[in-house]
C-alpha cells in the first residue's frame, strides 16, 4: 500500500501542473496514468499541432509543452504510475482507497481527477462475436510477437501500428493487411516496405474491406471481409489484429457516485471538489458555470485544488501563501539558491 | 441560419436551427441531441462527431480536408458516407441537411 497526501490521476497538463503545485506547497503525491507517457491527450492527440494560447508562450507543441512541463517538476521526486488505470475507489476511515488494474493501492485523503475525457482505450471491432476470442486470437497491442510465428495473421488498420506490425510479422507469418480505404496513413517508408512485401508475397493486401465477422470454434479459424461494394471474401486466420487508434472513455470513474454532468464530473470553483469530500476534479474532466476547456484553466484549478489538499493532508498545521520569488522554503523545496 | 436534422440510429429525429457558421457538430452539442460526442471541442483529433450523409447530401458538402478520412479511420463503423460533423461548416446552402448518427460513438 503506498500512502500520498494526494494522488492525481492524469498525467496531462493539468495533472503535471497540479503536481508541481503540491510539491512547491510541500505535499507529496504520486501521479497514475492509463497511457505508457506523461502528456495526456497533447501527447496522444496532436503531439505536433502548435497551442497558441499558453500564458506567456506564444507557440508551442503539445510535445514540447509536455517536455517543459516535466521538467518543471524536475526538482522533485514524483513517482509515475503509467500504463496502470484506476480501478475501484472506496472510503478507509479519513482516506481515499484506490485501486488500480495492476493491483496498486493508494491510501490517502486526496484524490485529484485530472482525467481529460477519461483514459484512453484502443477501439475495437464493433461486431459482438469478436469479444469471446479477444486476447486470445483478437488483439489489440502484442506483449508477445512470438505467439505469430508460423501463422497466418490479418491486421486491421491503416496507420502506422498496422504497417510496422504488419512488416514485422511478415517475417515469419503469412499477413493480409486490409484496410476500409486506397490510402495509408502511415511513414512512406513503411508503406513503401510494405507494398515491396506485397509484390513478393509477403503480405496480401486487401483495400477498401472492412471486417464482416469472425468463425471459429473455440479458436478462431477464419473471417470474412467485406468490400465496399458489398463483396465478401473469407481468409483463413489464425489471429486477428485491429489498429484503430484510441478512444476515450470515462471508465471506472463513472461509478464512484460522483455528480456527473454528460461526461464530466460537477465541482465548485473554490476547491474544485466534488460532491464527495476529499476528491477533486480539475482540466477538461470538470464542470462548473463559464467552464472553459483550455490548457491554462486547468493549471488554475491544479493550483487551487493543491490548496484544498493541504488542510486535510496536513490538519494540524496552517497553510502559508508564500511566492515562488520571495519564499526560502520554497526555494530549498526546487533545490535553487536563496539570495 | 439553416434547419439540420439528426438521425439518431434507433430512428428518433431532431430539428434544429443552427446559425450559419457554426459546425453541424456544434449545432447537436449546443441543442443537447444525444449520439454527437465532440470530445475534442472540433480539431479533428477524435472521431467522436461521426456522422453519415446520404449521397444527396454528400456531394453538396465541401470536401474533406487532410485529416479527416484519417480521423474517420478510427471512428466506429465507418462507411464511405462518413463525415466528421465538425467539419461541416452550417450555410445557407445546406439548409435541410439530414445527418445519421451511428450506433456509438465510442
Amino acid at each position: 500500500m503506498i500512502k500520498t497526501d494526494a494522488l492525481i490521476i492524469g498525467a496531462g497538463p493539468t495533472g503535471l501542473f497540479t503536481a508541481h503545485q503540491l510539491k512547491i506547497i510541500g505535499l507529496n503525491c504520486e501521479i497514475v496514468d492509463n497511457l505508457d507517457k506523461a502528456g495526456g491527450q497533447c501527447i496522444e492527440l496532436y503531439p505536433d499541432k502548435p497551442i497558441y494560447d499558453i500564458p506567456a508562450i506564444p507557440e508551442c507543441t503539445g510535445e514540447e509543452l509536455t517536455k517543459n512541463l516535466l521538467d518543471q517538476l524536475k526538482p522533485f521526486n514524483i513517482s509515475f504510475h503509467l500504463s496502470d488505470r484506476v480501478n475501484e475507489l472506496k472510503k478507509n476511515q479519513n482516506n481515499w482507497e484506490v485501486v488500480t488494474n495492476k493491483g496498486k493501492i493508494f491510501l490517502t485523503p486526496n484524490v485529484i481527477i485530472a482525467g481529460g475525457v477519461g483514459s484512453f482505450e484502443p477501439r475495437k471491432f464493433s461486431q459482438k462475436e469478436c469479444e469471446k476470442f479477444e486476447e486470445k486470437s483478437i488483439f489489440y497491442s502484442i506483449k508477445n510477437k512470438e505467439i505469430f510465428e508460423g501463422k497466418t495473421v490479418s491486421i486491421f488498420g491503416g496507420g502506422d501500428s498496422a504497417l510496422d506490425w504488419a512488416v514485422e510479422l511478415s517475417k515469419n507469418s503469412k499477413v493480409n493487411l486490409i484496410h476500409r480505404r486506397d490510402e495509408f496513413r502511415g511513414a512512406i517508408a513503411t508503406l513503401d516496405k510494405v507494398h515491396e512485401l506485397q509484390k513478393s508475397g509477403k503480405i496480401e493486401l486487401f483495400t477498401k474491406y472492412q471486417l464482416k465477422t469472425v468463425k471459429g470454434n473455440g479458436s478462431l479459424e477464419s473471417i470474412d471481409i467485406e468490400h465496399e461494394n458489398k463483396e465478401i471474401k473469407n481468409l483463413k486466420s489464425d489471429y486477428v489484429l485491429g489498429f484503430f487508434g484510441l478512444i476515450m472513455q470515462l471508465g471506472p470513474i463513472a461509478n464512484w457516485g460522483l455528480n456527473l454532468s454528460k461526461k464530466t464530473i460537477n465541482v465548485d470553483t473554490e476547491k474544485f471538489e466534488t460532491n464527495q469530500k476529499g476528491i477533486y476534479a480539475i482540466g477538461d474532466i470538470c464542470n462548473y458555470p463559464g467552464k472553459l476547456k483550455l490548457i491554462l484553466s486547468g493549471f488554475h484549478e491544479g493550483a487551487l485544488a493543491a490548496r484544498a489538499c493541504f488542510k486535510l493532508a496536513r490538519p494540524n498545521e496552517k497553510y502559508r501563501f508564500e511566492f515562488t520569488t520571495s519564499s526560502k522554503t520554497i526555494k530549498e523545496r526546487l533545490g535553487v539558491k536563496s539570495d | 441560419m439553416a434547419k439540420i436534422t439528426y438521425v439518431e440510429h434507433n430512428g428518433n429525429t431532431h430539428t434544429v436551427d443552427v446559425d450559419t457558421g457554426l459546425s453541424v457538430m456544434e449545432g447537436a452539442v449546443q441543442n443537447n441531441i444525444p449520439g454527437i460526442d465532440g470530445d475534442c471541442g472540433g480539431g479533428m483529433s477524435c472521431a467522436t462527431c461521426h456522422v453519415y450523409v446520404k449521397e444527396e447530401w454528400f456531394n453538396k458538402l465541401e470536401k474533406k480536408l487532410d485529416g479527416e478520412e484519417d480521423m474517420l479511420d478510427q471512428a466506429y463503423e465507418p462507411k464511405k458516407n462518413s463525415r466528421l460533423s465538425c467539419q461541416i461548416t452550417v450555410s445557407d446552402q445546406l439548409d435541410g441537411l439530414i445527418v445519421n448518427l451511428p450506433e456509438k460513438q465510442v
